[in-house]
């Protein structure tokens, strides 16, 4: 092969990826930010104006006119959309240090465990990770019910004299994201402290260090890289969660994703819908460049 | 006139000003981002020359090698390989080959596979191929070896198999990188006989980086000793280690006692050099000012140690005291403390020490030495 | 070896509980006799039976693993070329972006990126249906498929290709002998990622797919919401069924090469 060959080749390989996204993940969300600032119309599609290259140029900057932030104005207006971004918000931060509280012993006492054991403790956190999330929100619907599974053993236990309302509720939702979402924060913390060298606690300990304080001084500011990570990736996707709360929480319940998914689908509010998205794409810009900042130092220190 | 007996013994082709070189750098530059790897370096390299960079991690060494085999791209300067600029042409054009320092080896094919990857890359026929592996195989002394993968050799055996791969395309230069930091002593001290006679029976252009000051002396013709991207120092093992230029060659070479002092006198091939313990007179051809501040570097295994004072105590000679013993099988090292204060480290081997009565701790002996036995450092 | 305190078994223990209990509870109500999903009433296999005569559901699971072997194959293309460029090409405009590409959908909200594909495919006039979902798909899982193979180029040692280079391949036959047969086991990991991960997407296929592209999540999620029967309990029980088949054949063959890589360290050791 040529030297052109070659150079054609590297090409190729960034070129054809990159025109990808930037087609199917890109340019979607600058038609999302246009289409929020449309008006909603009874047509096919149900928004107005709509950009057509055949209009030419005079005639987009005539749609460019038509333009308004009508519907950013509506979402501030409307206490529901930011009572729905703000419960959004505290749901998944409540999820997140719950999964965190749950996850660290967990990934702790793996880390801790005979070397030949974590391969297969390993593969056990990740396999339900491969079967459907759908299907493993929906088995807590069976359990979570009030004459269901938990309920009937609570009170068979005699723990409890009535069943416990826990499905649609916001308690519900919680299990579900920590259910959900706790291999994605298992495994960061997991490799970080399975990295660390356990000389470091001996030393700690030699140093008159009481295994508790160890623990606290040295083991777990060595895995808050991973705790880090562990929260991006259980904070970010459950604030816009859709699956759950509309399967485990009640008709009360807000959620931001929810929200979204009726007044696209039901409402067919199209315009409404594309803004609501952008606000929630904006709350989220910060934790996503902070995550990714990170993937990127990861990066740097694999090489 | 050559002798034609022994080649070894008389090939030196850098002392000869009519000889070509085969590899020159000139003017060399590599920057990484702000860091500088190599600083303007110039450094020839002559035809069938076994020649060494030697020097501490991060010195530039790997960092000219790797622009010889075309891995990096010089920011300046130039690179001529027998007679022709080679700093546009990719790695796989260039008739060098590499032996890395971790073998490299391809994980997935076989031994064999291995060996003739250079030559299927060129399209030899199918037959020479398995020709010139077997021929390798043998080289090496890896027949039975050839179906096997790299994970079912050991370490020594790997090292084998990326020399033969390396040499199979039978390159104008091979460059070994660190080729036996990864072996243990003994095995190390094995190859590198095999190394020299390798290159010899092949006529080939060694270029070897280590950092093993050891190895170097051992394989090299020529060793260029580096530092912070430049050449310090460039000689064949014995003047290296006998004249070093500058404090950081002898430094790091061995172990050296380095006597400071100020010019006395100097002319007639001979230098004076008044120091706190010693005066020190010694032969050189350099003329330093008077009075201006010198060092004399001297080795341990050529400063003497007795009881009794040498015959003239004026020149080369310092009372001590006997401040520290280390016995080490074959020869014994005494840290003998002047009376300044400084300590020098001498050794003797222990054929020629006492048994009898050998000198103990805290003993006040006589250190002496030759006009020969050391030099004056140039910086 | 570190010692395995009482705690850290005991809070492992739990967590395996905790993950693993429901989606036990649900393959064991699948072969409940009664309708209710939370009373035992004898073993039965009706509800498969019945599963296997409704044909919305079938014709899902049909549409459902077209889109996902199409589009993980071509999203495991897609993410290997991303990974190289990612790993082996450091210097080239506009890198930040394109790392950003890759790792934002990783994280990104279903409902966000289902929506921008819709308008998408509405603004280009594309009819929504099986390539609307595919395409959605590709763009999801090839950032996953990117992540998976990236971490197995960073791992690798670099030296190997520059030998493959040093020896007179080009760049394009060192990526084809040397780089594609090492990384081959990320990709194919990579590629049954993409497929699981098509498999069982329900938000974006939602969003993009159109009549006619039901996919078998839509068509669980569309009855659950009717309520909780024994038969989406066997359908989910079959799909979890053929995702461990895959993940038991895939542990039988890394076992097996770590075997050989045991049996390949021993020859090395009596080969000297």
């Amino acid at each position: 092969m040529t030297k052109l060959g070659s150079r054609i080749f590297s090409r190729l390989v960034i070129l054809v990826p990159y025109a990808w996204l930037v087609f199917f993940f890109l340019v979607p969300f600058v038609i999302v930010f246009r289409i929020s600032l449309s008006t909603t119309a009874i047509a096919q599609p149900p928004y107005e104006p709509v950009f057509r290259l055949a209009d030419g140029i005079a005639g987009i900057v005539d749609n460019i006119r038509q333009l308004s932030f009508d519907n950013f104005i509506w979402l501030t207006e409307d206490a529901l959309y930011i009572n729905a971004y703000l419960s959004s918000i505290k749901i998944a931060g409540i999820s997140t240090f719950l999964a965190l509280l749950i996850a660290y012993p967990i990934a702790y006492g793996m880390a801790q465990a005979p070397r030949t054991w974590r391969p297969t403790l390993l593969m056990l956190v990740i396999l339900p990770f491969w079967t459907s999330f759908l299907i493993r929100v929906y088995a807590w619907i069976a359990i979570l019910k009030p004459e269901g599974l938990l309920n009937q053993l609570l009170l068979s236990l005699g723990l409890i004299n009535e069943p416990l309302i826990i499905l649609n509720t916001n308690w519900a939702i919680y299990i579900g994201i920590v259910y959900s979402y706790l291999p994605f924060m298992i495994l960061p913390i997991y490799s970080a402290l399975e990295k660390m060298d356990h000389s470091l606690i001996e030393a700690a300990q030699d140093l008159g260090c009481p295994p508790i304080s160890a623990f606290w001084k040295v083991t777990f500011p060595l895995s808050l890289a991973g705790v880090v990570a562990g929260c991006m990736l259980v904070f970010i996707p459950a604030v816009g969660e859709f699956v759950i709360p509309d399967l485990l929480g009640g008709s009360q319940t807000l959620m931001i994703g929810k929200t979204l998914w009726t007044e696209f689908n039901s409402n067919r509010d199209w315009p409404l819908s594309a803004a609501v998205a952008t606000v929630l794409l904006l709350i989220l810009v910060v934790p996503i460049v902070f995550f990714q900042n990170m993937q990127a130092k990861a990066e740097e220190r694999g090489k | 006139m050559k002798s034609l007996g022994n080649i070894r013994r008389s090939f030196a082709p850098w002392a000869d000003p009519d000889s070509k070189p085969f590899i020159s750098f000139k003017n060399i530059t590599k920057k990484f981002g702000d860091f500088t790897a190599v600083d303007n370096l110039t450094l020839d390299i002559y035809h069938r020359e076994f020649f060494a960079l030697l020097g501490a991690s991060g010195c530039g060494k790997s960092t000219l090698l790797r622009m010889l085999a075309g891995f990096e791209r010089p920011t300046s300067g130039e690179i001529i390989l027998d007679g022709q600029d080679i700093a546009g042409i990719p790695p796989y054009r260039r008739p060098v080959n590499m032996m890395f320092q971790s073998y490299a080896l391809f994980p997935h094919m076989t031994v064999e596979s291995n060996i003739g990857f250079g030559l299927r890359q060129d399209g030899m026929p199918k037959a020479e191929i398995a020709e010139r592996v077997t021929q390798m195989l043998k080289l090496v002394k890896l027949e039975q070896f050839a179906k096997r993968k790299p994970q079912q050799l050991s370490g020594g055996q790997r090292q084998r198999v990326a020399l033969a791969r390396s040499l199979a395309k039978r390159p104008k230069v091979l460059l070994l990188d660190e080729p036996l930091g990864a072996l243990d002593k003994k095995l190390r001290e094995e190859t590198q006989f095999e190394l020299m006679d390798l290159q010899q029976q092949l006529g080939l252009t060694f270029v070897v980086v280590t950092h093993d000051q050891e190895e170097a002396m051992t394989m090299a013709d020529r060793i260029a000793v580096m530092s912070h991207g430049n050449v310090i120092q460039v000689a064949t093992p014995a003047e290296i280690y006998e004249a070093p230029n500058s404090r950081f060659v002898a430094d790091f070479i061995g172990d050296v006692n380095i006597l400071e002092g100020k010019v006395k006198a100097a002319g007639n091939g001979r230098i004076e050099i008044a120091g706190d313990d010693f005066t020190v007179r010694t032969v050189g051809d350099a003329s330093p000012a008077i009075g201006a501040g010198a060092a004399f570097a001297v080795r341990p295994e050529k400063l003497k140690v007795s009881r009794a004072a040498p015959a003239d105590a004026s020149i080369n000679a310092s009372e001590g005291e006997i401040w520290d013993i280390a016995y080490l099988g074959d020869m014994t090292v005494f840290h003998v403390r002047l009376p300044s204060g400084k300590v020098v480290k001498t050794s003797m081997l222990n054929a020629q020490r006492e048994v009898e009565n050998p000198i103990g701790y805290d003993e006040k002996v006589w250190v002496s030495f030759a006009e020969t036995a050391g030099v004056v450092l140039k910086d | 070896m570190t010692k395995w305190s009482r705690f850290n078994i005991v809070s492992v223990a739990l967590g395996f509980a905790f993950l693993y209990l429901p989606i036990v509870l649900l393959v064991v109500f699948s072969f409940n006799e009664s309708r209710l999903v939370t009373v035992w009433a004898g073993f039965s296999i009706k509800w498969y039976v019945s599963l296997f005569n409704n044909q919305g559901l079938m014709d899902a699971a049909w549409v459902t693993i077209r889109v996902a072997l199409l589009s993980a194959t071509i999203a495991t293309v897609l993410g290997t070329m991303a990974a190289l460029s990612l790993v082996r090409f450091t210097r080239f405009r506009g890198r930040m972006l394109f790392s950003g590409m890759v790792y934002a959908p990783l994280v990104m909200p279903e409902v966000i990126t289902g929506l921008s594909l819709l308008l998408l495919f509405v603004a280009i006039g594309f009819d929504r249906g099986f390539w609307t979902v595919t395409l959605a798909h590709i763009t999801l899982t090839m950032c996953f498929v990117a992540v998976v193979v990236q971490s197995r180029l960073l791992s690798f040692d670099r030296s190997v290709e520059e030998a493959a280079l040093d020896l007179g391949a080009t760049p394009l036959r060192t990526f084809i002998e040397v780089t594609l047969p090492i990384i081959a086991p990320a990709v194919f990991s990579g590629w049954v990622l993409a497929f699981t991960l098509s498999l069982d997407d329900l938000v974006i296929a939602s969003f993009t797919s159109g009549p006619g592209a039901t996919t078998l999540p839509m068509k669980i999620y569309s009855q659950v919401r009717l309520g909780v029967t024994p038969e989406i309990n066997a359908a989910c029980t079959l799909l979890i069924a053929l995702v461990a088949v895959g993940v038991i054949i895939a542990s039988i063959v890394t076992k097996r090469r770590e075997l050989q890589r045991q049996r390949d360290e021993h020859a090395a050791f009596a080969g000297t």
